[in-house]
């Protein structure tokens, strides 16, 4: 008995040790933080379209009854989303998916220009001039992606953007809801 | 060519580490003489080889050899030397490369200038002191070689990030270091004991002063920290338990808990395991602190180093160290207990109280800090445990052992008179209770709990004033002679223990009592603030070595009386891309006048600029109270009992039981 | 990228109060609260520093969306349930009590209770044969000191 106290320093550390060597691997990142939103309805909200540009503007009836759907928050301010732009282009069209936006905190002309320059996948795109509706998913920055079921349910959020490694990651969570539906 | 030199310095030095970690310890075994003896040499040839290496890539830094990545990545030609310098242990791999130093300094200490220790016991040490070394110094060849190469050179560097262009930054992580990497030795001697399988009061007493010394450098490298991102980081705060923060201070716990339990197994001959424990522990959280710092395992606001490949190298490390050293703990220490007797109520169990509450403590802020960890490897949910947590789980360990912490130093050692101590301190009592109303007064009713701790910190001045002028007799004619005759030691513990107290008072006062505005100014406004009337008089434009710099001058009065002027910067960084905010400070005792200026953020504030106050009351107790803590270290240190005087074993030498 | 975000906010770095003078309110006391509940939430953007003190743009909305509220007649608790609606626990950095964080509350009082015990046990073993280790005759003479003492 008294022998197994003097292990008790070991045992603990073992378990300190253990759990960091947990922390290092499976390629986490300490700094994402989970959503609070899966498996929740979309929130409420409507947006109204970016002006100068025709695509109409995005509110919460628009995820409901409409297949699976990605929502993408983007801006024209923003590096990565100009490099995952072709590639959800690309994901929408052979994958036959229905895309919205939801642009965040953007001067509606830069978004206009930048559509009009990278092509214009989105079938609704939302101005969200003040950012509050991007609180409302939950937003933390953009780049963004979350994809919507059919009930309008939040199946699944993408912090950062689609390319390379996190393409791979986010095809595995959309063939997940595609199964889902 | 001169990098290439360092480079094979570093080689070098991971032989001469592997040698020493054989050699000598088992010299030691077999009672070889000259194996052991080796130690000295390998130790001070390692440090030797060390110290060309750190100065190559200094030189590298100071000539701006844009070659070697290193420079190019955190150095400019343009920057200021001093920062050019500082730049050496800016990045991962020279911070790796101050560390490996600093291990090879404190064994060429040890091997140089601890001749009263036992040469068997010496020789166990520096092999355990080499085993990390070669830990470290393979981790540094594998995956982090400060004399990278580039080709082609650049012309010129990107720049040390600007935040950490500032003075106190350039010396803090140095002593940090030292303190990290000092408890080090004192692991080594930990370790070499259990090997010997003996710990006694000659063992407690050489192991002290690096002990102390490595306190003393962890504790002014926190308190710069500290000092630093209240000054220069402008963050107003001085302490966030933040998670890097945090892992620097349970090794500050930690080694304080040591420092004491040490005087114990010196004076009593007891408390061995628990000593042999916390000198294992003190080094495995600096390990732990280490990890957690470069691996990226928490995230923090101190970003430094992400990479987690390296991160699985430093845990490997950690394991190897912390569980052989806990598994030799385990194995060696139930054969140590025995030795000095106490009563319930004596110095030795004033003592135990204050290592119980600062064990509590520090294993306190250990679960809260990887808390998040545990709960998202468990069940996957992510929550964060912050300010909140620590604060009430904190202060209420904190402030018994400060109670405690009075009363200690007035117990005396096996048996003590507990009411003959409290009715020497009764008169202590009634001035402190009246202090703390006055406080309560002059407070105007402000958080119960701030006065209560100030009435704390209060009592913690009185006794600690009472305890050291009934030792000298300081009434008495001759006091100071009796002053001079007291060992250094006892002033030293008095010094540290009202430091403590300082410091508490500024905590309190920084924290339950800062007042703070935040305005939109411009020429001519205005703004009150804790008495003071600051008008904001416009904005110049300036020209620095490396940055433009808009300086705003302030007015500040008093009920109409000029006060000073204050100049808070915004600066811009070209090359480093980078903006910091330059607050200025009106410094008193009585506290901080904090000012700082800004852009606003809201788009219809043109010609506008956000102006932010702060009133941080006492805060400079907080400083003043760090320097008293590491002033008492330095007193016990010079102690001469702890230099000549040598204390010898009682048993002869060789005397070891069988391994 | 979002290691850049960590340096930005390092960049980014202002003194404690992040606060913006056209965020504050009139009435001093919902600004008071509204200081209390921000200096409690953690920036999702510069983690590990309150939206109190962060310059994140999504700081700056949520120190607004808290004081609307406030302003609404919003308790403090209805405040921290709107934030944990949309960013989860993680924007508490006081972890709310619940079954997951039990261990946590509970965990320094237990640590502390164990020493307890431990300290106990120690001066139990160290103060019990000091006086298990008197001789009869010092026994004696002890209870006669004291005897004398008393009377």
């Amino acid at each position: 008995m008294n022998r197994l106290v003097f292990a008790v320093p070991f045992a603990l550390a073992v378990l300190v040790l253990a759990f960091g060597y947990w922390g290092l691997s499976n390629g986490r990142d300490p700094s994402s933080i989970p959503s609070a939103l899966i498996s929740q309805p979309v929130p409420d909200f409507a947006l109204e379209p970016i002006e100068g540009v025709d695509t109409p503007g995005l509110s919460t009836a628009d995820l409901k009854g409409q297949g699976l759907t990605l929502v993408n928050v983007f801006a024209s301010w923003c590096g990565p989303c100009r490099a995952e732009h072709p590639i959800l282009t690309r994901i929408g069209r052979e994958q036959d998916l229905r895309i919205v936006a939801i642009n965040y905190k953007d001067q509606p002309a830069a978004a206009a220009d930048w559509l009009e320059e990278l092509g214009n996948p989105y079938a609704l795109i939302g101005s969200d001039l003040s950012g509050r509706t991007g609180i409302e998913w939950g937003v933390t920055g953009v780049p963004e992606t979350f994809i919507v079921s059919n009930d309008g349910i939040v199946l699944h959020r993408f912090p950062g953007p689609v390319v390379g490694d996190g393409q791979r990651r986010f095809q595995k969570a959309l063939d997940a809801a595609k199964a889902a539906q | 060519m001169i990098p290439e030199l360092g480079q094979f310095a570093i080689a070098l030095a991971l032989i001469a580490a592997c040698v020493q970690s054989v050699l000598p310890i088992v010299g030691a075994a077999r009672r070889n003489t000259l194996w052991m003896a080796s130690a000295q040499a390998t130790a001070v040839l390692q440090a030797g080889l060390l110290i060309f290496a750190f100065g190559a890539l200094m030189h590298a830094f100071i000539v701006s050899d844009f070659t070697v990545r290193n420079v190019v990545e955190n150095s400019h030609s343009l920057k200021p030397m001093l920062y050019k310098v500082a730049g050496t242990w800016g990045s991962h791999e020279g911070s790796l490369l101050l560390w490996v130093l600093i291990l090879a300094l404190f064994g060429a200490a040890v091997a140089v200038m601890a001749t009263n220790i036992p040469l068997a016991l010496k020789a166990r040490t520096l092999s355990v002191q080499a085993w990390i070394s070669v830990g470290f110094l393979s981790f540094m060849i594998l995956t982090s070689n400060p004399f990278d190469r580039v080709f082609p050179p650049p012309l010129d560097g990107q720049d040390l990030n600007p935040l950490l262009q500032d003075f106190g930054l350039a010396i803090h992580p140095p002593l940090l270091y030292i303190g990290y990497v000092g408890f080090s030795i004192v692991f080594s001697f930990a370790v070499a004991a259990l090997i010997e399988g003996r710990v006694d009061p000659a063992w407690a007493r050489w192991v002290r002063p690096w002990t102390l010394a490595a306190w003393m450098a962890l504790t002014g490298g926190i308190a710069l920290g500290s000092w630093w991102a209240y000054y220069e980081l402008g963050w107003g705060g001085w302490w966030f338990w933040d998670p890097v923060e945090n892992v620097s201070f349970m090794p500050w716990l930690a080694g304080t808990a040591l420092l004491h339990s040490a005087i114990v197994t010196e004076k009593r001959d007891t408390f061995k395991a628990w000593t042999i424990l916390l000198a294992i522990l003190t080094f495995s959280l600096s390990l732990l602190g280490t990890f957690i710092v470069r691996s990226g395992l928490l995230t923090s606001v101190h970003a430094f180093a992400v990479d987690p490949e390296r991160g699985v190298y430093i845990l490997g490390l950690l394991a190897v160290s912390i569980l052989g050293s806990l598994a030799l703990f385990a194995w060696r220490a139930p054969a140590m207990e025995g030795g000095g007797l106490f009563a319930p109520i004596s110095r030795e169990a004033g003592l135990l109280i204050n290592n119980l509450l600062i064990a509590t403590a520090c294993a306190t802020v250990l679960f809260g800090t990887l808390y998040p960890l545990f709960l998202e490897a468990v069940t996957g949910e992510k929550i964060s445990v912050g300010p909140p947590f620590f604060n009430a789980a904190f202060i209420p360990i904190t402030l018994p052992l400060i109670l405690v912490m009075g009363l200690g130093p007035h117990l005396s050692w096996k048996r003590a008179d507990l009411p003959g101590v409290l009715a020497r301190l009764k008169w202590i009592g009634v001035t402190v209770l009246l202090g703390t109303l006055v406080v309560a007064w002059v407070a105007d009713g402000g958080p119960l709990l701030a006065v209560i701790s100030m009435g704390i910190a209060l009592w913690l001045i009185g006794a600690t004033v009472q305890d050291w002028a009934r030792r000298v007799k300081l009434l008495q004619s001759g006091a100071w002679a009796r002053i001079k005759r007291q060992p250094r030691a006892a002033h030293g513990m008095s010094m540290a223990h009202l430091g403590l107290a300082v410091l508490m008072v500024g905590a309190i006062g920084a924290s339950a009592w800062k007042t703070d505005t935040v305005s939109f100014a411009e020429a001519g406004t205005t703004v009150p603030i804790a008495g003071f009337e600051v008008t904001f008089e416009g904005i110049e434009q300036v020209r620095g070595p490396n940055y433009i710099a808009q300086v705003a001058t302030l007015n500040v009065t008093r009920d109409g009386a000029f006060v000073t002027q204050l100049f808070p910067e915004r600066r811009v960084y070209p090359v480093a891309q980078a903006t910091t905010t330059e607050s200025d400070i009106r410094q008193t005792l009585a506290g901080d006048l904090y000012v700082s200026i800004a852009e606003p953020a809201a788009e219809n504030a043109e010609g506008l600029w956000t102006l932010r106050l702060i009133y941080e009351p006492l805060v400079n107790f907080l400083w003043l109270g760090s320097f008293m803590l590491v002033l008492g270290g330095a007193l016990s240190l010079s102690d001469r009992r702890l230099r000549v005087g040598a204390p010898r074993r009682a048993a002869p030498l060789n005397a070891t039981p069988a391994e | 990228m979002r290691r850049l975000a960590l340096i930005l906010c390092l960049l980014l770095a202002t003194p404690l109060v992040a606060v913006e003078p056209d965020e504050v309110l009139d009435d001093p006391v919902l600004e008071e609260r509204a200081r209390e509940i921000s200096a409690e939430v953690r920036c999702v953007v510069c983690q590990n520093e309150p939206i109190d003190s962060s310059n994140a743009g999504v700081a700056r909305d949520l120190r607004l969306i808290i004081r609307e509220r406030l302003v609404a007649g919003d308790t403090n608790q209805e405040v921290f349930d709107y934030l944990v609606a949309r960013y989860g626990d993680f924007v508490l950095f006081n972890p709310p009590w619940r079954p997951s964080t039990y261990a946590l509350w509970l965990g320094p009082f237990i640590i502390l209770g164990l020493g307890f015990l431990a300290v106990i046990m120690a001066l139990r073993g160290k103060s019990g044969q000091l006086t298990a280790s008197l001789t009869p005759e010092e026994q004696a003479r002890l209870e006669a000191l004291r005897e004398k003492d008393g009377s």
